[in-house]
């Protein structure tokens, strides 16, 4: 017997489930043999295969349905994101009472901490569905396919036009974990400082809307709202910037400008191929 | 710690990976790329691993992650430069914004090293 025949075999990883890209197939199989007694006895067998698949495969595939399913109802979808405090829901109160007149709109709300917030969005008459979020620090989209749920069931999806996700308030991880968005919207209010983009780069480079908040406050702080919106574009030359104030209202026409033409044309991020 | 929810996301993904084998393996080894410009720290990612695979098919499995370095491509100098994370992501010598990302992007399961259960 020669040992070196049975050094190593090459074959092909299973596939069952599993795509061909997703497995890359080659998975490598080697024997390693040893002596025992007189006789060569395989004593332990070990397995190698490449996957090389999104460490977030799972959330992705359920993004992936629910955007096909905003897809199927017509539906724009934006993810909304910020640090707490930004003011993701004065600005849903601004954009509800605008524009519901114009689109149709339903919230899904993650980052609801009391019934206080639910209750600002509902007096404006448009279905706000509270997920669950426990202590998560991102909304995945597992939670929004919950929502979804109970959207179709409470409502005529085929009706509406946009659906609003307010995301956990955290401008670290929700940019890593897509719910089934067409388009994402970040919040950065003046008082975070203008150095924010170049510390938590991820959600600012994910961004293809920016609106740059509480800008009403600006002259009161040593903050250049110039400074940040270079440094947003050092990370991200393609998002668009609109600098508003929910509180006085300056800017927010740019806001629902840019709201409506997403929800007619529908135009798709090039991240969402 | 966020962490805690990426390793649920990796630990679903690894599952259906092995609850589609034809037969149940014992896995050794997850080997992850993980690029500098995502949000995972990869000591939190080892440590909510250890943790949260205690007691299920992941018992014992080992965490190996290879890092990559963020890396821009200039058009207007048509090179790749290196920004620095926290400071400056223009390019160093035209200032031009970071338009495309060669490398730094990664999350990845690389691969998996496993072996039959029957091993002795």
């Amino acid at each position: 017997m020669v040992i070196s025949n049975w050094s190593s075999v090459i074959c092909h990883a299973p596939r069952r489930g599993f795509t061909a890209e997703d497995t890359s197939a080659a998975a490598r199989f080697t024997t390693h043999y040893s002596l025992l007694t007189t006789h060569f006895l395989p004593m332990h067998q070990t397995f190698d295969a490449a996957l090389g698949i999104n460490l977030l495969h799972a959330n992705q595939e359920g993004a992936d349905r629910n955007r096909a399913h905003f897809d199927e109802w017509g539906i724009t979808c934006f993810n909304i994101m910020s640090s707490p405090g930004a003011g993701k829901t004065a600005l849903l109160e601004k954009t509800l009472a605008a524009l519901k007149d114009n689109l149709k709109i339903a919230v899904i709300e993650g980052d609801m901490t009391t019934e206080l917030d639910a209750d600002r969005l509902r007096q404006y008459d448009v279905p706000v569905i509270a997920i669950n979020t426990g202590r998560s620090c991102h909304l995945d989209s597992k939670m929004v396919a919950g929502g979804i749920h109970q959207f179709e069931h409470q409502y005529n999806p085929a009706e509406f036009d946009l659906v609003l996700v307010e995301n956990v308030g955290n401008l670290v991880c929700p940019a890593e974990f897509e719910v089934g968005e067409h388009a994402k919207v970040a919040l950065l209010s003046v008082t975070e400082g203008e150095d924010k983009p170049l510390k938590y780069p991820v959600m600012f480079r994910e961004a293809d809307c920016l609106l740059i908040t509480k800008i009403d406050i600006a002259p009161y702080l040593d903050i250049d709202i110039d400074t940040i919106v270079a440094n947003v574009r050092q990370i991200n030359p393609n998002v668009k910037i609109i600098p508003v104030s929910a509180k006085t209202g300056e800017g927010l026409e740019n806001w629902y400008e840019w709201v409506k033409l997403q929800a007619n044309t529908k135009t798709l991020s090039p991240n969402y191929h | 710690m966020h962490e805690t929810d990426m390793t649920k996301a990796l630990i679903l993904t690894v599952k259906d990976w092995w609850e589609a084998q034809p037969e149940k393996t014992k896995i050794s080894q997850i080997h992850l790329i993980v690029g500098q410009f995502t949000c995972v720290e990869p000591a939190s990612l080892e440590f909510a691993f250890e943790v949260q695979t205690r007691n299920t098919f992941l018992a014992g499995a080992k965490l190996a992650i290879q890092e990559t370095p963020l890396i821009a491509f200039c058009h207007h100098c048509q090179q790749e430069y290196r920004p620095e994370i926290g400071l400056q992501y223009a390019c160093p010598q035209c200032k031009a914004p970071m338009e495309d990302i060669r490398s730094g992007r990664e999350l990845k399961i690389d691969r998996i090293e496993y072996s039959s259960k029957d091993e002795g």
